[in-house]
Protein backbone atom coordinates (compact mmCIF):
# COMPACT_ATOMS: atom_id res chain seq x y z
CA UNK A 1 0.00 0.00 0.00
CA UNK A 2 2.68 2.60 0.84
CA UNK A 3 4.53 1.76 -2.40
CA UNK A 4 1.41 2.27 -4.43
CA UNK A 5 0.60 5.58 -2.85
CA UNK A 6 4.11 6.87 -3.46
CA UNK A 7 3.81 5.78 -7.09
CA UNK A 8 0.60 7.74 -7.37
CA UNK A 9 2.20 10.86 -5.97
CA UNK A 10 5.05 10.61 -8.47
CA UNK A 11 2.84 10.22 -11.49
CA UNK A 12 0.72 13.11 -10.22
CA UNK A 13 3.89 15.15 -9.90
CA UNK A 14 4.72 14.63 -13.55
CA UNK A 15 1.36 16.00 -14.58
CA UNK A 16 1.87 18.98 -12.31
CA UNK A 17 5.40 19.60 -13.52
CA UNK A 18 4.34 22.44 -15.83
CA UNK A 19 3.09 24.64 -13.00
CA UNK A 20 5.62 24.17 -10.24
CA UNK A 21 9.05 22.66 -10.59
CA UNK A 22 9.92 21.66 -7.02
CA UNK A 23 8.97 18.02 -6.26
CA UNK A 24 8.11 18.46 -2.57
CA UNK A 25 5.61 21.16 -3.48
CA UNK A 26 3.91 18.82 -5.94
CA UNK A 27 3.65 16.08 -3.36
CA UNK A 28 2.05 18.42 -0.88
CA UNK A 29 -0.40 19.67 -3.49
CA UNK A 30 -1.61 16.22 -4.51
CA UNK A 31 -1.83 15.28 -0.83
CA UNK A 32 -4.10 18.26 -0.10
CA UNK A 33 -6.30 17.38 -3.06
CA UNK A 34 -6.44 13.81 -1.74
CA UNK A 35 -7.49 15.01 1.72
CA UNK A 36 -10.07 17.45 0.33
CA UNK A 37 -11.60 14.78 -1.90
CA UNK A 38 -11.74 12.44 1.07
CA UNK A 39 -13.42 15.04 3.29
CA UNK A 40 -15.98 16.00 0.66
CA UNK A 41 -16.99 12.43 -0.06
CA UNK A 42 -17.05 11.58 3.63
CA UNK A 43 -19.38 14.48 4.47
CA UNK A 44 -21.73 13.34 1.70
CA UNK A 45 -21.50 9.78 3.07
CA UNK A 46 -22.49 11.00 6.53
CA UNK A 47 -25.45 12.97 5.17
CA UNK A 48 -26.70 10.11 3.04
CA UNK A 49 -26.19 7.31 5.55
CA UNK A 50 -27.42 9.12 8.65
CA UNK A 51 -26.11 6.39 10.96
CA UNK A 52 -23.31 7.24 13.35
CA UNK A 53 -22.32 3.87 14.80
CA UNK A 54 -18.82 2.43 14.45
CA UNK A 55 -19.70 -0.06 11.69
CA UNK A 56 -21.20 2.44 9.25
CA UNK A 57 -18.59 5.11 9.87
CA UNK A 58 -15.70 2.71 9.33
CA UNK A 59 -17.33 1.42 6.14
CA UNK A 60 -17.61 5.03 4.99
CA UNK A 61 -13.99 5.81 5.83
CA UNK A 62 -12.76 2.78 3.88
CA UNK A 63 -14.81 3.47 0.76
CA UNK A 64 -14.02 7.21 0.84
CA UNK A 65 -10.32 6.38 1.06
CA UNK A 66 -10.63 4.18 -2.03
CA UNK A 67 -12.57 6.83 -3.93
CA UNK A 68 -10.16 9.60 -2.93
CA UNK A 69 -7.18 7.43 -3.88
CA UNK A 70 -8.50 6.69 -7.36
CA UNK A 71 -10.00 10.07 -8.23
CA UNK A 72 -8.17 12.73 -6.21
CA UNK A 73 -7.11 14.61 -9.33
CA UNK A 74 -10.62 14.69 -10.82
CA UNK A 75 -12.38 16.91 -8.31
CA UNK A 76 -9.59 19.44 -7.96
CA UNK A 77 -7.68 20.14 -11.14
CA UNK A 78 -4.13 21.46 -10.77
CA UNK A 79 -4.57 24.89 -9.30
CA UNK A 80 -3.39 26.81 -6.33
CA UNK A 81 -5.52 25.97 -3.32
CA UNK A 82 -6.01 29.56 -2.18
CA UNK A 83 -7.18 30.54 -5.64
CA UNK A 84 -9.68 27.66 -5.61
CA UNK A 85 -11.16 28.71 -2.27
CA UNK A 86 -11.52 32.29 -3.51
CA UNK A 87 -13.30 31.06 -6.63
CA UNK A 88 -15.72 29.02 -4.52
CA UNK A 89 -16.48 31.94 -2.21
CA UNK A 90 -17.14 34.23 -5.16
CA UNK A 91 -19.31 31.52 -6.74
CA UNK A 92 -21.44 31.35 -3.59
CA UNK A 93 -21.79 35.13 -3.68
CA UNK A 94 -22.92 34.82 -7.32
CA UNK A 95 -25.71 32.35 -6.51
CA UNK A 96 -28.29 34.72 -4.96
CA UNK A 97 -28.07 37.03 -7.96
CA UNK A 98 -28.49 34.04 -10.30
CA UNK A 99 -31.52 32.79 -8.35
CA UNK A 100 -33.07 36.26 -8.49
CA UNK A 101 -32.52 36.40 -12.27
CA UNK A 102 -34.00 32.92 -12.69
CA UNK A 103 -37.03 33.98 -10.68
CA UNK A 104 -37.67 37.15 -12.70
CA UNK A 105 -37.18 35.33 -16.00
CA UNK A 106 -39.49 32.54 -14.83
CA UNK A 107 -42.24 35.05 -14.17
CA UNK A 108 -41.66 36.52 -17.63
CA UNK A 109 -42.00 33.12 -19.33
CA UNK A 110 -45.09 32.37 -17.22
CA UNK A 111 -46.58 35.64 -18.44
CA UNK A 112 -45.83 34.70 -22.04
CA UNK A 113 -47.26 31.21 -21.67
CA UNK A 114 -50.48 32.30 -20.00
CA UNK A 115 -51.05 35.30 -22.25
CA UNK A 116 -54.04 34.86 -24.59
CA UNK A 117 -52.18 36.34 -27.59
CA UNK A 118 -49.01 34.39 -26.97
CA UNK A 119 -48.20 33.86 -30.62
CA UNK A 120 -47.82 37.57 -31.22
CA UNK A 121 -45.59 38.08 -28.22
CA UNK A 122 -42.99 35.42 -28.78
CA UNK A 123 -40.29 35.85 -31.40
CA UNK A 124 -37.99 32.85 -31.21
CA UNK A 125 -34.59 33.05 -32.82
CA UNK A 126 -30.98 32.10 -32.41
CA UNK A 127 -28.48 34.64 -31.15
CA UNK A 128 -24.77 34.20 -31.79
CA UNK A 129 -22.08 36.01 -29.88
CA UNK A 130 -18.48 35.56 -28.84
CA UNK A 131 -17.49 35.69 -25.19
CA UNK A 132 -14.11 36.62 -23.86
CA UNK A 133 -13.62 33.51 -21.72
CA UNK A 134 -10.78 31.16 -22.43
CA UNK A 135 -10.91 28.55 -19.65
CA UNK A 136 -13.44 25.75 -19.66
CA UNK A 137 -14.86 26.30 -16.18
CA UNK A 138 -16.14 29.80 -16.85
CA UNK A 139 -17.46 28.74 -20.25
CA UNK A 140 -19.36 25.96 -18.49
CA UNK A 141 -20.72 28.15 -15.70
CA UNK A 142 -21.81 30.80 -18.19
CA UNK A 143 -23.50 28.27 -20.49
CA UNK A 144 -25.36 26.61 -17.64
CA UNK A 145 -26.42 29.98 -16.22
CA UNK A 146 -27.86 30.93 -19.62
CA UNK A 147 -29.78 27.68 -19.85
CA UNK A 148 -31.08 27.95 -16.28
CA UNK A 149 -32.47 31.40 -16.98
CA UNK A 150 -35.78 30.75 -18.72
CA UNK A 151 -36.26 32.16 -22.19
CA UNK A 152 -32.75 31.29 -23.24
CA UNK A 153 -31.11 27.95 -23.96
CA UNK A 154 -27.51 27.45 -24.95
CA UNK A 155 -27.49 25.53 -28.23
CA UNK A 156 -23.75 25.09 -28.43
CA UNK A 157 -20.48 26.41 -27.05
CA UNK A 158 -17.12 26.02 -28.67
CA UNK A 159 -13.82 25.90 -26.84
CA UNK A 160 -12.83 29.36 -28.06
CA UNK A 161 -15.99 30.94 -26.66
CA UNK A 162 -18.50 31.06 -29.52
CA UNK A 163 -22.02 30.77 -28.17
CA UNK A 164 -25.29 30.07 -29.94
CA UNK A 165 -28.30 30.80 -27.77
CA UNK A 166 -31.93 30.11 -28.57
CA UNK A 167 -34.12 32.85 -27.16
CA UNK A 168 -37.89 32.69 -26.91
CA UNK A 169 -38.49 36.41 -27.42
CA UNK A 170 -36.51 39.56 -27.90
CA UNK A 171 -36.68 40.65 -24.27
CA UNK A 172 -35.09 37.42 -23.03
CA UNK A 173 -32.31 37.45 -25.58
CA UNK A 174 -31.33 41.10 -25.50
CA UNK A 175 -29.38 41.25 -22.21
CA UNK A 176 -26.86 38.66 -23.41
CA UNK A 177 -23.93 38.49 -22.91
CA UNK A 178 -23.95 41.67 -20.83
CA UNK A 179 -24.07 41.63 -17.08
CA UNK A 180 -24.11 37.87 -16.60
CA UNK A 181 -20.83 37.48 -18.49
CA UNK A 182 -19.31 40.24 -16.38
CA UNK A 183 -20.35 38.50 -13.17
CA UNK A 184 -19.04 35.12 -14.27
CA UNK A 185 -15.76 36.83 -15.19
CA UNK A 186 -15.65 38.26 -11.67
CA UNK A 187 -16.01 34.78 -10.19
CA UNK A 188 -13.03 33.40 -12.03
CA UNK A 189 -11.02 36.54 -11.34
CA UNK A 190 -10.40 37.34 -14.99
CA UNK B 1 -45.71 27.04 9.88
CA UNK B 2 -48.18 24.89 7.98
CA UNK B 3 -49.58 27.97 6.30
CA UNK B 4 -46.13 29.08 5.08
CA UNK B 5 -45.39 25.59 3.77
CA UNK B 6 -48.73 25.47 1.95
CA UNK B 7 -48.15 28.86 0.34
CA UNK B 8 -44.70 27.85 -0.92
CA UNK B 9 -46.07 24.53 -2.20
CA UNK B 10 -48.80 26.32 -4.11
CA UNK B 11 -46.17 28.63 -5.58
CA UNK B 12 -44.24 25.60 -6.80
CA UNK B 13 -47.38 24.02 -8.25
CA UNK B 14 -48.07 27.31 -10.04
CA UNK B 15 -44.74 27.00 -11.84
CA UNK B 16 -45.34 23.32 -12.62
CA UNK B 17 -48.76 24.17 -14.07
CA UNK B 18 -47.19 26.96 -16.13
CA UNK B 19 -44.64 24.50 -17.47
CA UNK B 20 -47.34 22.00 -18.47
CA UNK B 21 -49.47 24.67 -20.13
CA UNK B 22 -46.40 25.98 -21.92
CA UNK B 23 -45.58 22.56 -23.34
CA UNK B 24 -49.06 22.39 -24.84
CA UNK B 25 -49.43 25.98 -26.01
CA UNK B 26 -46.05 26.95 -27.41
CA UNK B 27 -45.71 26.47 -31.17
CA UNK B 28 -42.68 24.25 -31.70
CA UNK B 29 -39.98 22.00 -30.31
CA UNK B 30 -37.41 24.56 -29.15
CA UNK B 31 -39.95 26.88 -27.57
CA UNK B 32 -41.56 23.98 -25.75
CA UNK B 33 -38.21 23.11 -24.23
CA UNK B 34 -38.10 26.53 -22.60
CA UNK B 35 -41.24 25.69 -20.69
CA UNK B 36 -40.34 22.05 -20.07
CA UNK B 37 -36.78 22.54 -18.91
CA UNK B 38 -36.94 25.63 -16.82
CA UNK B 39 -40.33 26.21 -15.30
CA UNK B 40 -40.03 22.68 -13.94
CA UNK B 41 -36.68 23.45 -12.32
CA UNK B 42 -38.23 26.44 -10.59
CA UNK B 43 -41.20 24.35 -9.48
CA UNK B 44 -38.91 21.72 -8.00
CA UNK B 45 -36.95 24.41 -6.15
CA UNK B 46 -40.10 25.75 -4.51
CA UNK B 47 -41.68 22.42 -3.64
CA UNK B 48 -38.40 21.10 -2.23
CA UNK B 49 -37.95 24.26 -0.15
CA UNK B 50 -41.46 23.71 1.22
CA UNK B 51 -40.67 20.08 2.04
CA UNK B 52 -37.43 21.02 3.79
CA UNK B 53 -39.29 23.60 5.89
CA UNK B 54 -41.97 21.07 6.70
CA UNK B 55 -39.41 18.50 7.84
CA UNK B 56 -37.52 21.05 9.92
CA UNK B 57 -40.70 21.87 11.82
CA UNK B 58 -39.85 19.39 14.58
CA UNK B 59 -36.19 20.15 15.06
CA UNK B 60 -33.94 17.10 15.48
CA UNK B 61 -30.86 15.43 13.99
CA UNK B 62 -32.95 13.25 11.70
CA UNK B 63 -34.83 16.29 10.41
CA UNK B 64 -31.58 18.11 9.66
CA UNK B 65 -30.24 15.08 7.78
CA UNK B 66 -33.42 14.80 5.74
CA UNK B 67 -33.42 18.48 4.83
CA UNK B 68 -29.73 18.24 3.85
CA UNK B 69 -30.66 15.39 1.50
CA UNK B 70 -33.41 17.56 0.01
CA UNK B 71 -30.88 20.35 -0.53
CA UNK B 72 -28.60 17.84 -2.28
CA UNK B 73 -31.48 16.90 -4.61
CA UNK B 74 -31.97 20.54 -5.56
CA UNK B 75 -28.22 21.03 -6.03
CA UNK B 76 -27.86 18.11 -8.41
CA UNK B 77 -31.02 19.05 -10.26
CA UNK B 78 -29.64 22.53 -10.90
CA UNK B 79 -26.57 20.98 -12.51
CA UNK B 80 -28.30 18.24 -14.49
CA UNK B 81 -31.41 20.06 -15.69
CA UNK B 82 -29.64 22.63 -17.90
CA UNK B 83 -27.30 19.94 -19.15
CA UNK B 84 -30.20 17.70 -20.16
CA UNK B 85 -32.03 20.61 -21.81
CA UNK B 86 -28.88 21.47 -23.70
CA UNK B 87 -28.45 17.86 -24.81
CA UNK B 88 -32.01 17.76 -26.20
CA UNK B 89 -31.55 21.07 -28.03
CA UNK B 90 -28.25 19.86 -29.43
CA UNK B 91 -29.90 16.64 -30.62
CA UNK B 92 -32.56 18.71 -32.38
CA UNK B 93 -29.96 20.88 -34.10
CA UNK B 94 -27.92 17.88 -35.18
CA UNK B 95 -31.02 16.17 -36.58
CA UNK B 96 -31.50 19.24 -38.77
CA UNK B 97 -34.66 20.68 -37.22
CA UNK B 98 -34.71 24.38 -38.01
CA UNK B 99 -36.04 26.76 -35.36
CA UNK B 100 -39.43 28.15 -36.19
CA UNK B 101 -39.42 31.85 -36.89
CA UNK B 102 -42.27 34.30 -37.15
CA UNK B 103 -43.08 35.37 -40.67
CA UNK B 104 -41.23 38.57 -41.51
CA UNK B 105 -38.93 38.46 -38.50
CA UNK B 106 -35.39 39.56 -39.20
CA UNK B 107 -32.39 37.46 -38.19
Amino acid sequence: MPDQSRGNLNSEGQILAKDSPSPSNQKRKSLTSFILTFLASFVIWLILSGKFDLFHISLGIISCLIVAYTSADLLLPQQKLGHLIKVWLRFIRYLPWLLYQIFIANLHVMYLVLHPRMNQLIAPGIIRFKSKFSDEMSLFIFANSITLTPGTITVYVTVDGNYAVHAIDRKSGEPLPGEMEQRVANIMGE
Amino acid sequence: MDIVVTIILIGGLFFFAGGAIGIIRLPEFYCRLHAAGQLDTMGVLWTMAALALYVLDDFSLGAILTSLKIILIVFFLFITSPTATHAIVDAGVRAGLRPWRKRGAEE
